[in-house]
């Protein structure tokens, strides 16, 4: 097992020296010019040259994309074209907020999802089998920004019950931290709930079948450890799957409920030096999602093992 | 000895309770919550010509001069000045108390120094380096200028409001290369900068300057007093509307720069909220061509589209229905300001006919040439001009293709000065920030200075040489009699097409009182009530 983790973390270098080649090569080809960006609409182009001379803009290819490596292999992400501050200060300020938003995300959707998808599995056919799915279909098709206003809408502006946007840092205490977090992460969390709760079903369903459910039930043991102990553990492997795909989701969904409700996550991030053309930003952030995505991927094959005694490795 | 009773420990306990709420409504009642135009991307105002960096840099910087009310120039950090040499030397006096935010005094030498890394990169900087014969600090509170020729105009361009502020920065920052950003803010203005509380794209902090002395005259715009009133200023940046709009009716931001149009209806159905103009001097929706390809390096060809453009259309398009909130007609010059003429004016504001324009089209010579229209679709009023404008070229005739993409690329592509088929560009819309296209001086659009000129490069040596007698105008009457010809030039040549004055409005908590009017948002003489 020890072997296979350090195999497959070793295997996260040549992935990411893809992922850094072909985020470098895609922006050097965007369009777009920073240089252009900050000298404003009054600069000469002498103006805008000699803005692009001081960044290094106007060193070729080869020579930018060797000096970034260097740099990365060093542990030194670059900084900001427009903040002057290092790129590393600027991920540190905003992962907080990205990963707070995540887990109470996760912990919500897994807390509703899988037992609104067992209980569906159950009760198939019935109105709240129906109910559930119609829930799902819902999470599906509404967008996470509509369900976003809708939730600040009553929960903020109407109730008054949670503030409509911002972020407070956990060391400033649990409620404060989590009354920002509550209506992001239901937002976020609608389309992953309906995501995990619709295999959940699907999946029960098909272990609900099988023979040895049969067995446990003429032996006599009760509905909940039938479902909870026996069915749901076997059918965890795909709703793992699913989990771990939905957290690649989660990362894209980040950016707009971030957006909507005013958190400083890396989304925002993001989404602000694509705008600006901040190339050292958009490449340390991408750089950090691919790697946080194999790790996602890592964390899963081993929580499989814990489910599925026949996987080894 | 104090017996411990039932009573006593619940009052204390629901004290404990209420103590960090109190402490919190304090800290909120001294703190100023602003949600600014956009996110502050980079924290030198001399470096960036960004509207939201030049807000910034007039929080933390103070001006030698500083423009009232009426637009004209009066002494801000100068005690005033003396013109000698036939106005080729002004000599300079600091007023007395001037502090650093180190505590250091601001010398001559400091000013000096600032005015030298701007007059690199602004554009009457770039005038007043083109004269310079010398600049020397004389003692620790004069220093002199002297000029190749007078410039009677210098006090306003040390004052003037548009990007690049002649920022006052300590000798030792403002000695940075003009094309590097500074990495030290100590600054001269009313506010101190925090940057370690900095979080870029989410806060940005200030605190009051205790060391800062007012001048003990009445507020007045950019001149006179500025007494702060509140311990802290928080900008929260925000980048959907929609959000900011539901935290200034939760209570909590105070104020919000620029809310969007389409919110304002909802904004002043709440009674906490106060919708009202600050900025009288707003922004100027401008049409540009470029000169260097066909179709519309045919002066005829752009000609044509005059009689048929319709300024109000283009203004209900980019900010909405609401006469109020916009301006028609809006001439060369900012609607408002001084300068401001209807020279020439009925080509735009007379009655409108599309058939004249079709019919001027046919006559120019146009032959189809396909012109590319750039549209940047991530700043609504942008993207909303340019498809009127599209529309408009089309239904007089032209060959139109409108092109969306993000501001980033649009900017970069209209520096692309090569044909259409080359990635190059015919025509795009913008706005001007009022206060730059109110004098000739900063007006880009309407120079004609060929290849340096702004994007579009028009060569119109007429218009050059009446804004060069524009800087040598004796007084108030002269400068007008050149900005109507101007005016009257740009009918003819048509650089560029005034699209009409958009007059954002700003909105806060009616707990706000005593904001600044005439320009962006200031926070001194702001206070809650």
């Amino acid at each position: 097992m020890f072997a296979y983790i350090v195999r497959r973390v070793l295997a996260t270098i040549p992935v990411m020296a893809i992922v850094a080649l072909f985020v470098f090569s895609l922006l050097y080809i965007a369009p777009g010019d920073p240089a252009a960006v900050i000298a404003g609409d009054q600069a000469t182009p002498d103006d805008v040259e000699r803005i692009r001379a001081s960044l290094g803009l106007d060193r070729p290819y080869l020579v930018r994309f060797g000096a970034w490596v260097w740099d990365i292999a060093r542990g030194d992400l670059g900084v900001s074209i427009f903040t002057n501050l290092p790129v590393s200060t600027m991920i540190q300020q905003r992962i907080e907020p990205t990963l707070s938003l995540m887990v109470v995300t996760l912990i919500l959707a897994i807390s509703i999802a899988i037992p609104m998808g067992v209980l569906a599995a159950q009760r198939q056919g019935t109105w709240i089998d129906r109910a559930v799915m119609g829930f799902a279909v819902l999470g599906f098709s509404v967008p996470v920004f509509v369900v976003g206003y809708m939730l600040a809408y009553i929960f903020a502006l109407e109730l008054d019950w949670l503030p409509v946007q911002g972020y407070t840092p956990f060391s400033r205490g649990f409620w404060p931290w989590l009354e920002n977090l509550i209506l992001p992460a239901v937002a976020l969390g609608s389309v992953y709930i309906a995501l995990i709760a619709r295999i959940t079903r699907a999946t029960m369903l098909e272990v609900l079948q099988q023979d040895y459910i049969r067995t446990a039930r003429a032996k006599g043991v009760n509905q909940s450890g039938i479902l909870f102990l026996h069915a749901l553990k076997n059918a965890a492997v795909p709703v793992i799957t699913i989990i771990g795909i939905g957290l690649a989701g989660l990362i894209g969904g980040a950016v707009v409920t971030e957006s909507v409700f005013a958190i400083p996550g890396l989304g925002r991030l993001t989404v602000d030096a694509i705008l600006r053309r901040d190339y050292p930003v958009i490449q340390g952030v991408v750089l950090l999602f691919s790697f946080v995505y194999v790790l996602v991927n890592l964390a899963i094959d081993l929580a499989y093992t814990l489910f599925d005694p026949r996987i080894r490795y | 000895m104090m017996q411990t009773t039932r009573r006593s420990v619940l009052g204390a306990a629901g004290a404990a309770l209420v103590a960090p709420r109190l402490a919190s409504a304090q800290a909120r009642a001294s703190t100023l919550r602003f949600v600014p135009q956009a996110n502050l991307s980079n924290i030198d105002p001399v470096w960036s010509t960004a509207v939201v960096v030049r807000n910034h840099g007039l929080m933390i910087y103070d001006t030698l001069y500083g423009l009232g009310a009426d637009f004209q120039p009066k002494p801000q950090m100068a005690a005033g000045h003396e013109i000698s040499d036939e106005g080729r030397r002004w000599t300079i006096t600091l007023r007395p108390g001037l502090r650093f935010h180190d505590g250091t005094p601001v010398l001559a030498r400091d000013c000096v120094a600032s005015i030298a890394r701007w007059s690199k990169r602004d554009v009457l900087g770039q005038r007043l380096d083109g004269l310079l014969d010398g600049m020397r600090a004389i003692d620790d509170t004069r220093f002199e200028i002297r000029m190749k020729k007078a410039w009677p105009g210098l006090a306003f361009a040390l004052g003037k409001p548009s990007a690049n502020i002649c920022a006052i920065m300590p000798e030792r920052v403002a000695q940075t290369d003009p094309f590097q950003q500074i990495q030290d803010f100590t600054g001269s203005g009313p506010f101190r900068f925090l940057r370690d509380e900095f979080r870029a794209g989410d806060r940005v902090l200030y605190a009051k300057f205790d060391g800062y002395e007012s001048r003990n005259e009445p507020t007045d715009f950019l001149a006179g007093g500025k007494p702060v009133h509140f311990d802290r200023v928080e900008w929260q940046i925000m980048p959907d509307p929609s959000t900011a709009a539901a935290a200034l009716q939760n209570n909590e931001v105070d104020w919000w720069e620029t809310p969007l149009a389409d919110l304002l209806p909802l904004l002043r159905r709440n009674r906490d909220i106060a919708v009202e103009m600050i900025s009288s001097a707003g922004n100027l929706g401008v049409l540009r061509f470029n000169f260097l390809h066909p179709p519309f390096d045919n002066v005829a060809v752009r000609r044509a589209i005059l009689p048929a453009l319709d300024q109000r259309a283009f203004m209900d398009a980019a900010i909405g229905t609401d006469p109020e909130m916009s301006r028609v007609p809006a001439g060369a010059f900012t609607p408002g300001m001084p300068l401001a003429n209807d020279a020439g004016l009925e080509v735009l504001s007379g009655p409108r006919n599309l058939a004249a324009a079709q019919r001027a089209l046919r006559e120019s010579g146009y032959a189809g040439q396909r012109v590319a229209m750039l549209s940047g679709t991530d700043i609504p009023i942008l993207q909303n001009l340019s498809v009127v404008a599209a529309d408009l070229l089309q239904r007089i005739g032209f060959n139109v293709e409108l092109q969306a993409m993000d501001w980033g690329t649009h900017i970069q592509r209209r520096t692309n000065r090569g044909p259409v088929e080359q990635g190059g560009w015919s025509a795009f819309c913008t706005t001007w920030e009022g206060f730059d296209v109110s004098v000739p001086g900063s007006h880009q659009p309407i120079r004609g200075h060929g290849s340096a000129a702004w994007a579009g490069w028009p060569t119109i040596p007429r218009l050059e040489e009446l804004r060069e007698a524009w800087f040598e105008a004796p007084d108030l009457a002269a400068e007008k009699r050149i900005a109507e010809e101007m005016q009257r030039v740009a009918w003819q040549e048509v650089p560029f097409i005034p699209l009409g004055q958009v007059l954002p409005r700003m909105a806060h908590r009616r707990s706000i009182t005593g904001l600044v009017k005439g320009g962006p948002a200031l926070f001194w003489g702001v206070r809650r009530a």
